[in-house]
């Protein structure tokens, strides 16, 4: 069979497990995005028992493999009576994770924000809040985009292990189809590529742009 | 179904646990090894003179980089044999995991050669010393403490990725976890021990990755 009429067979399915993809990647870009915000406010606090949940939770999501959390949201939960959907549990297990590296680069970016900022907000009597929402995040989002932007990617490649708890996304419809065809090459080969032109030619483009952005927003 | 955590399943899982625990280690402990070497023909490919080299050696590493690596282990695992090379899972294993940071790998030594300051070549070229001479005694100690905490993130990153290997069959914790779960109906013990493994493991490698990189900032003077 030839590569053309084995697209054309089973090019449709790959391209439906694609959307799947791009939806798990949405939802747990949102997911992770929150979390790292809070979880990186939180360890920049004076408090220690907010500080230390921060920390408990950063080195236990960066301290155990993703996969091993993915099955335990899936495969452990619903024995304490919790049962998620596969997409669900997909998107919790990424969101969780991500949003551990996440909140490293947010507290690293607050704390690159420059001290005078802090002061003069400080002066101008603005309130803690405020200072926080107003002066500094908005200062942060050039700092931290050059290194979400490389965690994204790596969060698109993520997605990948939803399908061993039987999200149908593409590497299940490519996993499927080779149990099907045996062709191997084509169909995990087709994969792979989708996945590079997902991460090269739309993502990273789109995150550059973001960056731009942000820069200008800041004036640079 | 018993509900909660039973101990007594626990201790009796627990020596086959341990035991594909050192299959886990001896595989991020390859992997890594050839993950090494990968990051330094890459590397190479990168500094060659040769244009085309170059464009195919970067286009090469954005590829693996930016592709999942469960799918490139199937990849080898399935597609090899239809080319008649036949690779036991382990083998393809450590092969994919060993390509895919090694792109990561080539990042790190490059990023440590860029960090020898210029002026460290052009006073060798004054010196007259040969570029092998020059390497060996003065770029490389110095670029080699710069790189030295992300060669150490990537081992941590390695250990943390060898479950994915129980996908194609090869017996490590992960998978004897899956299989003891599967055997005796009950999940939440294994991959619970699973984790805890995984953190007693990579928070003291974490540790000592931070501790090495503050150490390395010391003695380039670094530290303010």
């Amino acid at each position: 069979m030839s590569y053309f009429a084995f697209l054309a067979e089973h090019g449709p399915t790959l391209l439906l497990g694609t959307v799947t993809t791009i939806k798990v990647l949405v939802c747990s870009t949102i997911l992770y995005v929150i979390i790292s915000m809070i979880f990186g406010l939180m360890r920049l606090s004076k408090n220690p028992a907010i500080q230390g949940i921060a920390t408990v939770y950063i080195e236990f999501f960066r301290g155990t493999s993703l996969l091993v959390q993915l099955f335990w949201v899936y495969y452990v939960l619903p024995f304490f009576g919790l049962s998620l959907e596969a997409f669900v549990a997909g998107v919790v297990a990424l969101g969780m994770n991500f949003g551990a590296y996440g909140a490293e680069i947010v507290r690293a970016g607050i704390l690159a924000v420059p001290k005078g900022q802090w002061e003069a907000a400080h002066a101008l009597n603005f309130s803690p809040a405020k200072r926080i929402k107003r002066i500094i995040i908005p200062q942060i989002f050039p700092i931290i985009l050059p290194p979400a932007a490389n965690l994204t990617v790596e969060l698109l490649k993520a997605t990948a292990l939803v399908a061993l708890v039987t999200v149908v996304d593409l590497t299940f419809e490519a996993k499927q189809i080779n149990s099907i065809t045996w062709l191997s090459a084509q169909c995990f080969g087709t994969a792979l590529l989708i996945y590079y032109i997902m991460a090269r030619f739309a993502l990273v483009p789109f995150l550059r742009w973001l960056e731009v952005v942000a820069a200008r927003k800041v004036g640079r | 179904m018993e509900m909660g955590f039973r101990w007594d399943f626990a201790y009796e899982i627990l020596p086959q646990m341990l035991w594909a625990t050192l299959n886990t280690i001896i595989a991020a402990g390859v992997g890594y090894a050839i993950a090494l070497v990968v990051g330094l023909f890459f590397l190479l490919g990168q500094r060659t003179p040769s244009k085309i080299v170059n464009v195919i050696n970067r286009e090469l590493v954005e590829f693996i980089r930016s592709t999942p690596l469960l799918i490139q282990l199937f990849f080898v695992y399935f597609v090899l044999p239809q080319f008649g090379i036949k690779l036991s899972a382990w083998l393809c294993g450590m092969i994919t995991i060993g390509l895919h940071f090694g792109t990561y790998l080539s990042e790190v030594y490059r990023g440590a050669l860029e960090g020898v300051s210029k002026t460290q070549w052009e006073a060798c070229r004054a010196l007259n010393f040969s570029t092998v001479y020059t390497y060996r005694r003065i770029v490389l100690p110095q670029a080699f403490p710069i790189a030295i905490p992300g060669m150490g993130n990537y081992l941590v990153g390695i250990f943390k990725d060898t479950p994915l290997l129980s996908t194609i069959g090869v017996a490590e914790l992960f998978h004897a976890a899956t299989a003891v779960g599967g055997y005796n109906y009950r999940y939440l013990e294994p991959y619970t021990m699973v984790g805890i493994i995984f953190l007693t493991l990579s928070i003291p490698a974490a540790m000592w990755v931070r501790n090495l990189e503050k150490r390395v900032n010391v003695a380039q003077g670094k530290v303010k």
